[in-house]
């Protein structure tokens, strides 16, 4: 028995410092030459300032910016503190949460009639989804051409140059990301 | 369900077929001791361990070296967590993890569940994640493999009184299979934009001018492992959802593959190991049928729009978004969700608890199969070489033969073992579930039949070494945190010693020859067997728990009622 513990107990030692300790220091050795752009996270800079990153969605608000899917992280899009509602399909608080999503849209959106797209009125998986479905951003240029004084096709356009379509052309969903979009609609027409 | 998505869940299931062989063949190879590359490296470790590689254990010292590896690899992570506060790489400054949790997830990790009643960037610190919970990650893994291991030469060998050696079958898998492909998987996902540093989380200021605190770390090299081992427990909360974890597309598929690849190999390992490849393929395909009949129905499960919501002016177009990513979208959110609950990962990339009843129902059922459709790397496949031990003895109490699998007589004692390893999960599961349904049922956050599946899901996936969750559940409570704990420890070591002691029972063994009366055990005949056996005795103890829970629950969704 006590061979066995003693054995355990080097075995564990040695494996800490080879995957524990080796292999991840290994790992970030090679990111940081390789990729140090991905390596820190794919953070955007503006002005010499970080706005976002590129992966991590966050909320906007503003008539004139895109809105992303509504978030249960923290108290919204809090990137330390990712999850998603975990509400049930057949709880009331969910059907109550999402009609109170569409009406606001509605009201946001006032010259779209149809059904409001399912992304932008659900909480995503992580609270951090960076995108949006191209209808959902479809759902929103209205309202965005409008507050920046911009012409709808334009912000049509915008959309669709922002669109990245399924990996060779089969995996994932086609989706639009919502930070990289509004940073083109600020760079085309800043908000004053 | 699109085109394109039945095509992406066929493109899925010919990867993992095309694989198979590849993974299969390198396993046996180095199992049987022929790769030895690496043995410049081996060496030194074993002569730390005083261990003599060459020299074999019994199937009790083998159970014996694994159990007090697992104890120590626990008292480690728990040591780890409760002093991180006071141990470097710490940038975040994240506190001492309660005692409760801290057993909890030092078990979890230890058991591969990674059942997390945490979240991850706000509980743990970067060394607790790398050299307690990653490191986890490898032994627990190569832990599972190796009782796999130990299993196939039982049935490979004749008349002989050794099984391996426990040391040096944990050494080669880490060495020789799992570091290699994690680093390269780990450089994969940082070129595909998932972080690996030791910044202090990031503050940035919004477009809109809000605070935004971006948590960092050293995510992919985690990620790698966690995927390839079955372990499932993410960095972060929201794991392979989260953007960090699991960025495109591409990365998606590929951890998607790693989540089978290895279960799925060893069915072909076994099949090289025991000199006939045919019987491996006839596991396979058990397994990969379930497998084909549940993603079906997940996929067509989330496909629908939830009713409640659609009524309410929500498009119905693509189907139940509600704790899904837009990047996946529902066909790669239905795969994962069958392939994470049939291998025992139990990493997501969607949330469970949102999902569709029936949808929501599949993972449960795989889980409650006892985690057999290609399972977790070696659990998996022992588990189903139990079901198959008892489909053989059903099947000569039909023709009243002694049964035989193998050239092995299997007797009383082999199915009596594997009767044991069958009843872990129901008395994990229904009995453990009902003392916390009893002692604390304020720790269920759905109302109605939705909070009977959260319960069942989470004893489930506790007994089964799974680690994902209706994460509504309030784990944490220290009651749930205690017992699910023991479900952990239950489920992992109540099965694996019975399986050892078979593996040294039918090792002992003399091989006979097959005659006229021998059931083949490649056949159609057989698969069909088996799979009737998994599902009777592995999935009909469940029936009235499942009515009660997301039965029901679709039943009323769909007709109207919410809770």
């Amino acid at each position: 028995m006590i061979s066995h513990l003693r054995s355990a107990l080097v075995l564990t030692l040695v494996m800490t410092a080879l995957t524990g300790i080796a292999y991840p220091f290994a790992v970030t050795g090679i990111a940081e030459l390789a990729f140090p752009r991905q390596a820190h996270g794919s953070l955007i800079e503006r002005d010499g300032k970080v706005v976002g990153s590129a992966l991590i969605g966050q909320a906007f608000s503003g008539p004139g910016y895109f809105h992303g899917r509504p978030s249960a992280a923290g108290q919204g899009y809090d990137a330390a503190n990712s999850g998603g509602s975990n509400l049930a399909p057949s709880a009331r608080a969910l059907a109550e949460a999402v009609r109170a999503r569409i009406a606001a849209e509605r009201a946001a959106n006032p010259g779209e009639r149809g059904p409001v797209p399912a992304d932008l009125v659900t909480a995503s998986a992580s609270g951090l989804d960076p995108h949006l479905s191209p209808a959902a951003a479809a759902w929103q240029a209205a309202r965005v051409a409008l507050a920046r004084g911009l012409a709808v096709e334009e912000v049509r356009a915008l959309i669709a140059a922002r669109t990245e379509g399924r990996t060779f052309g089969l995996l994932g969903e086609p989706r639009v990301n919502v930070l990289a979009l509004n940073l083109a609609l600020d760079e085309r027409r800043p908000m004053r | 369900m699109d085109a394109n998505g039945i095509l992406q869940i066929l493109l899925y299931l010919a990867v993992i077929v095309a694989l198979t062989p590849l993974a299969g063949g390198y396993m046996a190879r180095l199992f049987e001791g022929r790769l030895t590359f690496l043995a410049w490296a081996e060496r030194p470790i074993y002569r730390l361990c005083g261990t003599a590689p060459e020299r074999e254990q019994h199937w009790s010292a083998y159970a014996f070296s694994l159990l007090a590896f697992n104890l120590v690899g626990t008292l480690a992570v728990y040591g780890l967590e409760r002093l991180q506060v006071w141990l470097p790489l710490n940038p975040a400054g994240v506190g001492a993890v309660s005692p409760t949790i801290a057993f909890n997830t030092a078990v979890s990790f230890a058991t591969n569940t990674n059942w997390q009643a945490y979240g991850g960037e706000t509980a743990m610190s970067y060394l607790t994640q790398m050299a307690g919970l990653a490191v986890q990650n490898f032994v627990s893994a190569a832990t599972g493999i190796a009782v796999a291991v130990a299993l196939i030469r039982g049935f490979a060998r004749h008349s002989a009184q050794t099984v391996g050696n426990f040391t040096v079958d944990l050494t080669r898998c880490v060495l020789y299979l799992l570091l290699p492909v994690a680093f390269l998987t780990a450089l994969f996902l940082v070129w595909q934009g998932a972080p690996q540093n030791f910044d202090a989380y990031v503050p940035a200021s919004t477009l809109e001018g809000v605070h935004q605190l971006i948590a960092q770390g050293p995510v992919a090299s985690q990620e790698a492992i966690k995927q390839l081992g079955s372990n499932g427990g993410g960095f972060f909360n929201a794991n392979s959802a989260h953007p960090f974890e699991n960025p495109t597309p591409l990365t998606n598929l590929v951890e998607m593959t790693f989540l089978l690849l290895l279960a799925a190999g060893l069915t072909d390992t076994f099949g090289r190991m025991v000199g006939d490849r045919r019987q491996g393929w006839a596991i396979f395909a058990a397994m990969g049928l379930m497998f084909v009949v549940c993603v079906s129905l997940a996929a067509w499960a989330e496909s629908q729009a939830n009713p409640a919501l659609t009524v309410a002016g929500m498009d119905s177009l693509v189907g139940n978004m509600e704790g899904k990513e837009v990047r996946f979208g529902i066909a790669n959110s239905a795969i994962w969700a069958t392939a994470t609950t049939a291998a025992s990962n139990g990493s997501v990339n969607a949330m469970h608890d949102s999902f569709m009843p029936l949808g929501g129902l599949v993972p449960l059922v795989d889980i409650l199969l006892g985690e057999v459709i290609f399972g977790g790397v070696g659990a998996g496949l022992y588990g189903m070489l139990v079901f198959v031990v008892l489909a053989v003895f059903i099947a000569g109490l039909m023709v009243g033969r002694t049964p035989e699998y193998l050239g092995k007589k299997i007797e009383a004692r082999e199915v009596k073992l594997a009767v044991l390893a069958i009843l872990v999960t129901p008395l994990g599961v229904l009995g453990l579930g009902a003392i916390s349904l009893l002692a604390g049922p304020e720790a269920i956050a759905a109302p109605g039949p939705h909070g009977l599946s959260e319960l069942l899901y989470a004893y489930a996936s506790a007994t089964g070494n799974n680690g994902s969750a209706f994460a509504g559940f309030g784990a944490a409570t220290p009651l749930n945190a205690i017992l699910q704990g023991v479900a952990m420890v239950f489920g992992r070591f109540a099965v694996i010693v019975p399986v050892l002691a078979i593996a040294g029972s039918a090792a002992a063994k003399k091989t006979v020859p097959p005659s006229a009366g021998t059931l083949p055990t490649h056949g159609r005949l057989f698969v069909t067997l088996l799979i009737a056996v998994t599902v009777v005795v592995g999935g009909l103890t469940f029936f009235p728990a499942l009515a009660l829970g997301p039965v029901v629950e679709h039943l009323a969704l769909f007709s109207g009622t919410l809770f």
